[in-house]
Protein backbone atom coordinates (compact mmCIF):
# COMPACT_ATOMS: atom_id res chain seq x y z
CA UNK A 1 0.00 0.00 0.00
CA UNK A 2 2.65 2.48 1.09
CA UNK A 3 4.87 1.24 -1.75
CA UNK A 4 2.52 2.73 -4.31
CA UNK A 5 4.25 6.04 -3.62
CA UNK A 6 7.63 4.47 -4.19
CA UNK A 7 7.47 1.83 -6.97
CA UNK A 8 11.24 1.35 -7.14
CA UNK A 9 11.43 0.44 -3.46
CA UNK A 10 8.53 -1.97 -3.92
CA UNK A 11 10.69 -4.06 -6.26
CA UNK A 12 13.62 -4.10 -3.85
CA UNK A 13 14.09 -6.46 -0.94
CA UNK A 14 14.21 -4.42 2.27
CA UNK A 15 17.61 -3.79 3.85
CA UNK A 16 18.42 -5.97 6.88
CA UNK A 17 18.92 -2.73 8.83
CA UNK A 18 15.25 -1.93 8.29
CA UNK A 19 14.30 -5.23 9.91
CA UNK A 20 16.55 -4.27 12.81
CA UNK A 21 14.79 -0.88 13.03
CA UNK A 22 11.44 -2.70 13.32
CA UNK A 23 12.62 -4.25 16.60
CA UNK A 24 13.03 -0.76 18.20
CA UNK A 25 16.64 -1.30 19.38
CA UNK A 26 16.61 1.75 21.69
CA UNK A 27 13.57 0.53 23.60
CA UNK A 28 15.18 -2.89 23.69
CA UNK A 29 18.18 -1.62 25.67
CA UNK A 30 15.88 -0.85 28.62
CA UNK A 31 14.14 -4.21 28.16
CA UNK A 32 17.51 -6.00 28.24
CA UNK A 33 18.72 -4.02 31.25
CA UNK A 34 15.61 -4.69 33.37
CA UNK A 35 15.47 -8.34 32.27
CA UNK A 36 19.13 -8.84 33.30
CA UNK A 37 18.37 -7.18 36.64
CA UNK A 38 15.40 -9.51 37.21
CA UNK A 39 17.59 -12.47 36.31
CA UNK A 40 20.46 -11.42 38.59
CA UNK A 41 18.27 -10.34 41.50
CA UNK A 42 16.35 -13.63 41.64
CA UNK A 43 17.26 -16.08 44.37
CA UNK A 44 19.07 -19.02 42.83
CA UNK A 45 21.52 -19.50 40.02
CA UNK A 46 21.26 -20.04 36.30
CA UNK A 47 23.97 -21.32 33.97
CA UNK A 48 25.45 -18.38 31.98
CA UNK A 49 24.48 -20.00 28.67
CA UNK A 50 20.87 -20.39 29.83
CA UNK A 51 20.88 -16.89 31.34
CA UNK A 52 22.07 -15.49 28.00
CA UNK A 53 19.40 -17.53 26.18
CA UNK A 54 16.67 -16.21 28.48
CA UNK A 55 17.73 -12.60 27.85
CA UNK A 56 17.95 -13.32 24.12
CA UNK A 57 14.44 -14.79 24.09
CA UNK A 58 13.04 -11.78 26.00
CA UNK A 59 14.81 -9.41 23.55
CA UNK A 60 13.47 -11.34 20.56
CA UNK A 61 9.96 -11.25 22.03
CA UNK A 62 10.28 -7.49 22.56
CA UNK A 63 11.61 -7.10 19.01
CA UNK A 64 8.82 -9.23 17.54
CA UNK A 65 6.07 -7.33 19.29
CA UNK A 66 7.73 -4.02 18.30
CA UNK A 67 7.67 -5.17 14.65
CA UNK A 68 3.96 -5.95 15.00
CA UNK A 69 3.50 -2.47 16.47
CA UNK A 70 5.23 -0.99 13.36
CA UNK A 71 2.99 -3.09 11.12
CA UNK A 72 -0.25 -2.08 12.85
CA UNK A 73 0.60 1.61 13.19
CA UNK A 74 2.14 2.17 9.75
CA UNK A 75 -0.66 4.54 8.71
CA UNK A 76 -0.46 6.51 11.96
CA UNK A 77 3.35 6.68 11.71
CA UNK A 78 3.08 8.23 8.25
CA UNK A 79 1.15 11.15 9.77
CA UNK A 80 3.70 11.99 12.46
CA UNK A 81 7.03 13.77 11.93
CA UNK A 82 8.87 11.63 14.52
CA UNK A 83 7.87 8.33 12.91
CA UNK A 84 7.41 9.20 9.21
CA UNK A 85 10.90 7.95 8.34
CA UNK A 86 10.34 4.46 9.75
CA UNK A 87 10.72 1.59 7.25
CA UNK A 88 6.98 1.12 6.59
CA UNK A 89 5.69 4.72 6.31
CA UNK A 90 8.70 5.68 4.17
CA UNK A 91 7.96 2.78 1.81
CA UNK A 92 11.29 0.98 2.27
CA UNK A 93 9.54 -2.24 3.25
CA UNK A 94 6.34 -4.08 2.42
CA UNK A 95 3.81 -4.01 5.24
CA UNK A 96 3.21 -7.78 5.16
CA UNK A 97 6.95 -8.38 5.56
CA UNK A 98 6.92 -6.48 8.86
CA UNK A 99 3.90 -8.49 10.05
CA UNK A 100 5.48 -11.83 9.10
CA UNK A 101 8.80 -10.83 10.68
CA UNK A 102 7.02 -9.84 13.91
CA UNK A 103 4.98 -13.05 14.12
CA UNK A 104 8.04 -15.19 13.29
CA UNK A 105 10.32 -13.47 15.81
CA UNK A 106 7.63 -13.61 18.54
CA UNK A 107 6.91 -17.31 17.94
CA UNK A 108 10.60 -18.26 17.88
CA UNK A 109 11.24 -16.31 21.10
CA UNK A 110 8.51 -18.21 22.99
CA UNK A 111 9.65 -21.61 21.68
CA UNK A 112 13.29 -20.80 22.51
CA UNK A 113 12.32 -19.77 26.05
CA UNK A 114 10.18 -22.88 26.52
CA UNK A 115 12.72 -25.36 25.21
CA UNK A 116 15.82 -23.86 26.84
CA UNK A 117 14.48 -22.39 30.09
CA UNK A 118 10.96 -23.49 31.00
CA UNK A 119 7.36 -23.19 29.93
CA UNK A 120 6.25 -20.84 32.74
CA UNK A 121 8.79 -18.25 31.57
CA UNK A 122 7.71 -18.96 27.96
CA UNK A 123 4.03 -18.50 28.85
CA UNK A 124 4.81 -15.20 30.62
CA UNK A 125 6.76 -14.06 27.57
CA UNK A 126 3.84 -15.01 25.29
CA UNK A 127 1.45 -13.03 27.51
CA UNK A 128 3.82 -10.02 27.38
CA UNK A 129 3.95 -10.15 23.57
CA UNK A 130 0.17 -10.43 23.19
CA UNK A 131 -0.29 -7.70 25.82
CA UNK A 132 1.92 -5.23 23.91
CA UNK A 133 0.96 -6.12 20.35
CA UNK A 134 -2.76 -6.76 20.79
CA UNK A 135 -4.08 -5.37 24.11
CA UNK A 136 -2.00 -2.17 23.99
CA UNK A 137 -1.22 -1.44 20.32
CA UNK A 138 -4.39 -2.66 18.62
CA UNK A 139 -7.01 -2.29 21.31
CA UNK A 140 -6.44 0.30 24.05
CA UNK A 141 -3.82 2.77 22.75
CA UNK A 142 -6.22 4.37 20.25
CA UNK A 143 -9.15 4.22 22.68
CA UNK A 144 -8.12 5.59 26.08
CA UNK A 145 -6.03 8.50 27.37
CA UNK A 146 -4.76 6.05 30.00
CA UNK A 147 -2.83 4.35 27.16
CA UNK A 148 0.51 5.22 28.77
CA UNK A 149 -0.47 3.34 31.93
CA UNK A 150 -1.44 0.29 29.89
CA UNK A 151 1.71 0.55 27.75
CA UNK A 152 3.74 0.66 30.96
CA UNK A 153 2.48 -2.84 31.68
CA UNK A 154 4.23 -4.11 28.54
CA UNK A 155 7.53 -2.57 29.65
CA UNK A 156 7.06 -4.08 33.12
CA UNK A 157 7.22 -7.70 31.99
CA UNK A 158 10.99 -8.17 31.29
CA UNK A 159 12.26 -8.21 34.93
CA UNK A 160 9.39 -10.53 35.88
CA UNK A 161 10.27 -12.94 33.05
CA UNK A 162 13.98 -12.73 33.94
CA UNK A 163 13.15 -13.62 37.54
CA UNK A 164 10.83 -16.50 36.53
CA UNK A 165 13.55 -17.85 34.21
CA UNK A 166 15.74 -18.41 37.29
CA UNK A 167 13.22 -19.50 39.92
CA UNK A 168 10.55 -21.19 37.78
CA UNK A 169 7.77 -19.61 39.87
CA UNK A 170 5.89 -16.33 40.21
CA UNK A 171 6.12 -14.94 43.75
CA UNK A 172 5.54 -11.52 45.36
CA UNK A 173 9.00 -10.19 44.45
CA UNK A 174 8.78 -10.47 40.62
CA UNK A 175 5.24 -9.08 40.80
CA UNK A 176 6.62 -6.08 42.72
CA UNK A 177 9.31 -5.57 40.06
CA UNK A 178 6.50 -5.57 37.51
CA UNK A 179 4.54 -3.06 39.61
CA UNK A 180 7.55 -0.75 39.99
CA UNK A 181 7.92 -0.27 36.21
CA UNK A 182 4.15 -0.20 35.77
CA UNK A 183 3.73 2.76 38.13
CA UNK A 184 7.02 4.41 37.10
CA UNK A 185 6.03 4.71 33.42
CA UNK A 186 3.18 7.28 33.75
CA UNK A 187 5.13 9.98 35.66
CA UNK A 188 8.17 9.31 33.45
CA UNK A 189 6.29 9.66 30.19
CA UNK A 190 3.82 12.37 31.16
CA UNK A 191 6.66 14.54 32.54
CA UNK A 192 8.13 14.34 29.03
CA UNK A 193 4.73 14.95 27.41
CA UNK A 194 4.39 18.19 29.39
CA UNK A 195 7.39 19.81 27.69
CA UNK A 196 7.57 18.02 24.33
CA UNK A 197 4.77 18.61 21.86
CA UNK A 198 3.93 15.38 20.04
CA UNK A 199 1.67 15.09 17.03
CA UNK A 200 -0.31 12.13 18.39
CA UNK A 201 -3.43 14.30 18.41
CA UNK A 202 -3.08 14.77 14.64
CA UNK A 203 -3.44 11.03 14.05
CA UNK A 204 -6.23 10.53 16.60
CA UNK A 205 -4.35 8.90 19.48
CA UNK A 206 -5.95 10.23 22.70
CA UNK A 207 -2.92 11.29 24.77
CA UNK A 208 -3.78 12.56 28.24
CA UNK A 209 -2.36 16.13 27.92
CA UNK A 210 -4.43 16.65 24.76
CA UNK A 211 -7.64 14.97 25.91
CA UNK A 212 -7.76 15.96 29.59
CA UNK A 213 -5.49 19.01 29.63
CA UNK A 214 -2.24 19.94 31.30
CA UNK A 215 -3.64 20.31 34.83
CA UNK A 216 -5.04 16.76 34.89
CA UNK A 217 -1.78 15.41 33.46
CA UNK A 218 0.17 17.12 36.24
CA UNK A 219 -2.17 15.62 38.85
CA UNK A 220 -1.68 12.17 37.29
CA UNK A 221 2.13 12.58 37.44
CA UNK A 222 1.92 13.33 41.16
CA UNK A 223 -0.61 10.60 42.02
CA UNK A 224 1.33 7.87 40.20
CA UNK A 225 4.56 9.01 41.88
CA UNK A 226 2.88 8.79 45.29
CA UNK A 227 1.69 5.26 44.47
CA UNK A 228 5.12 4.30 43.10
CA UNK A 229 7.06 5.25 46.26
CA UNK A 230 5.62 2.60 48.63
CA UNK A 231 5.73 -0.04 45.89
CA UNK A 232 9.43 0.69 45.28
CA UNK A 233 10.12 0.28 49.01
CA UNK A 234 7.89 -2.83 49.35
CA UNK A 235 10.58 -5.41 48.33
CA UNK A 236 12.49 -4.40 51.47
CA UNK A 237 9.36 -4.21 53.67
CA UNK A 238 8.27 -7.77 52.79
CA UNK A 239 11.80 -9.01 53.50
CA UNK A 240 12.69 -9.74 49.89
CA UNK A 241 15.80 -7.55 50.08
CA UNK A 242 18.09 -6.19 52.77
CA UNK A 243 18.50 -2.65 54.05
CA UNK A 244 20.93 -1.94 51.17
CA UNK A 245 18.13 -1.91 48.60
CA UNK A 246 15.71 -0.54 51.20
CA UNK A 247 17.77 2.56 51.95
CA UNK A 248 18.41 3.26 48.24
CA UNK A 249 14.68 2.86 47.51
CA UNK A 250 13.68 5.19 50.37
CA UNK A 251 16.15 7.94 49.36
CA UNK A 252 15.39 7.70 45.62
CA UNK A 253 11.62 7.62 46.15
CA UNK A 254 11.78 10.60 48.51
CA UNK A 255 13.73 12.53 45.85
CA UNK A 256 11.32 11.44 43.10
CA UNK A 257 8.36 12.61 45.20
CA UNK A 258 10.17 15.87 46.06
CA UNK A 259 10.59 16.57 42.32
CA UNK A 260 7.07 15.43 41.37
CA UNK A 261 5.27 17.67 43.89
CA UNK A 262 6.06 21.02 42.15
CA UNK A 263 5.35 19.44 38.74
CA UNK A 264 2.00 18.19 40.03
CA UNK A 265 0.92 21.41 41.70
CA UNK A 266 2.26 24.25 39.56
CA UNK A 267 0.83 25.89 36.46
CA UNK A 268 2.56 26.89 33.24
CA UNK A 269 3.23 30.63 33.01
CA UNK A 270 3.94 32.46 29.74
CA UNK A 271 7.25 31.45 28.15
CA UNK A 272 7.81 28.75 30.76
CA UNK A 273 11.19 26.98 30.51
CA UNK A 274 9.53 23.91 32.13
CA UNK A 275 12.64 23.33 34.21
CA UNK A 276 10.87 21.24 36.89
CA UNK A 277 9.36 18.89 34.31
CA UNK A 278 12.70 18.40 32.53
CA UNK A 279 14.47 17.66 35.82
CA UNK A 280 11.77 15.17 36.83
CA UNK A 281 11.95 13.38 33.46
CA UNK A 282 15.73 13.11 33.62
CA UNK A 283 15.66 11.98 37.23
CA UNK A 284 13.03 9.31 36.47
CA UNK A 285 15.53 7.58 34.16
CA UNK A 286 18.29 7.61 36.80
CA UNK A 287 15.70 6.49 39.37
CA UNK A 288 14.78 3.28 37.57
CA UNK A 289 18.38 2.52 36.65
CA UNK A 290 19.62 3.04 40.23
CA UNK A 291 16.72 1.16 41.80
CA UNK A 292 17.32 -1.97 39.72
CA UNK A 293 21.09 -1.68 40.11
CA UNK A 294 20.55 -1.56 43.91
CA UNK A 295 18.38 -4.67 43.68
CA UNK A 296 21.18 -6.56 41.93
CA UNK A 297 23.83 -5.19 44.30
CA UNK A 298 21.69 -6.33 47.22
CA UNK A 299 21.50 -9.87 45.84
CA UNK A 300 25.24 -9.99 45.06
CA UNK A 301 26.13 -8.82 48.59
CA UNK A 302 23.71 -11.35 50.08
CA UNK A 303 25.01 -14.21 47.91
CA UNK A 304 28.54 -13.45 49.09
CA UNK A 305 27.50 -13.45 52.72
CA UNK A 306 28.20 -9.75 53.23
CA UNK A 307 24.63 -8.97 54.37
CA UNK A 308 21.76 -10.97 55.82
CA UNK A 309 18.26 -11.21 54.34
CA UNK A 310 15.24 -9.19 55.33
CA UNK A 311 14.47 -5.79 56.81
CA UNK A 312 16.18 -6.44 60.13
CA UNK A 313 19.54 -7.30 58.59
CA UNK B 1 14.77 -2.98 -13.88
CA UNK B 2 17.66 -0.72 -14.88
CA UNK B 3 21.26 -1.95 -14.45
CA UNK B 4 21.63 0.35 -11.41
CA UNK B 5 18.49 -1.07 -9.82
CA UNK B 6 19.64 -4.60 -10.52
CA UNK B 7 22.99 -3.86 -8.89
CA UNK B 8 21.23 -2.44 -5.85
CA UNK B 9 18.87 -5.42 -5.78
CA UNK B 10 21.78 -7.85 -5.72
CA UNK B 11 23.61 -5.87 -3.05
CA UNK B 12 20.59 -5.89 -0.76
CA UNK B 13 19.89 -9.55 -1.36
CA UNK B 14 23.51 -10.46 -0.64
CA UNK B 15 23.65 -8.48 2.61
CA UNK B 16 20.35 -10.00 3.77
CA UNK B 17 21.54 -13.50 2.94
CA UNK B 18 24.74 -12.91 4.90
CA UNK B 19 22.76 -11.73 7.95
CA UNK B 20 20.35 -14.70 7.73
CA UNK B 21 23.30 -17.11 7.35
CA UNK B 22 25.11 -15.58 10.30
CA UNK B 23 21.95 -15.76 12.43
CA UNK B 24 21.40 -19.43 11.56
CA UNK B 25 25.02 -20.23 12.41
CA UNK B 26 24.66 -18.39 15.71
CA UNK B 27 21.54 -20.38 16.61
CA UNK B 28 23.20 -23.67 15.66
CA UNK B 29 26.04 -22.89 18.08
CA UNK B 30 23.58 -21.66 20.74
CA UNK B 31 21.44 -24.81 20.57
CA UNK B 32 24.57 -26.95 20.76
CA UNK B 33 25.62 -25.05 23.92
CA UNK B 34 22.11 -25.27 25.42
CA UNK B 35 22.04 -29.03 24.78
CA UNK B 36 25.43 -29.52 26.46
CA UNK B 37 24.33 -27.47 29.49
CA UNK B 38 20.93 -29.17 29.82
CA UNK B 39 22.48 -32.64 29.50
CA UNK B 40 24.81 -31.72 32.36
CA UNK B 41 21.85 -30.88 34.67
Amino acid sequence: MQNAANPITAKMPAEWRDFLTLTKPRVMTLVIFTAICGLLAAPGTIHPVLGFTAILAISMGAGGSAALNHWWEADLDRGMKRTAKRPLPSGRMRREDARDFGVFLSAISVVLMGVAIGWLAAATLAIAIVYYAVVYTMWLKPRTPQNIVIGGGAGAFPPLIGWVAVTGEITAMPVLLFAIIFFWTPPHFWALALFVKSDYAKVGIPMLPVVAGEKTTRQHVLVYTLVLAPIAIAPWVIGGTSWVYGSVAVVLSALFTRLAVPVGLRERRGEDPMREEKVLFKFSIYYLFALFAALVADRVLFANGLIGPGMLA
Amino acid sequence: MTPEEEKEFKRRRKSRNLVVGGTLLFFAVLFYAITVVRMGD
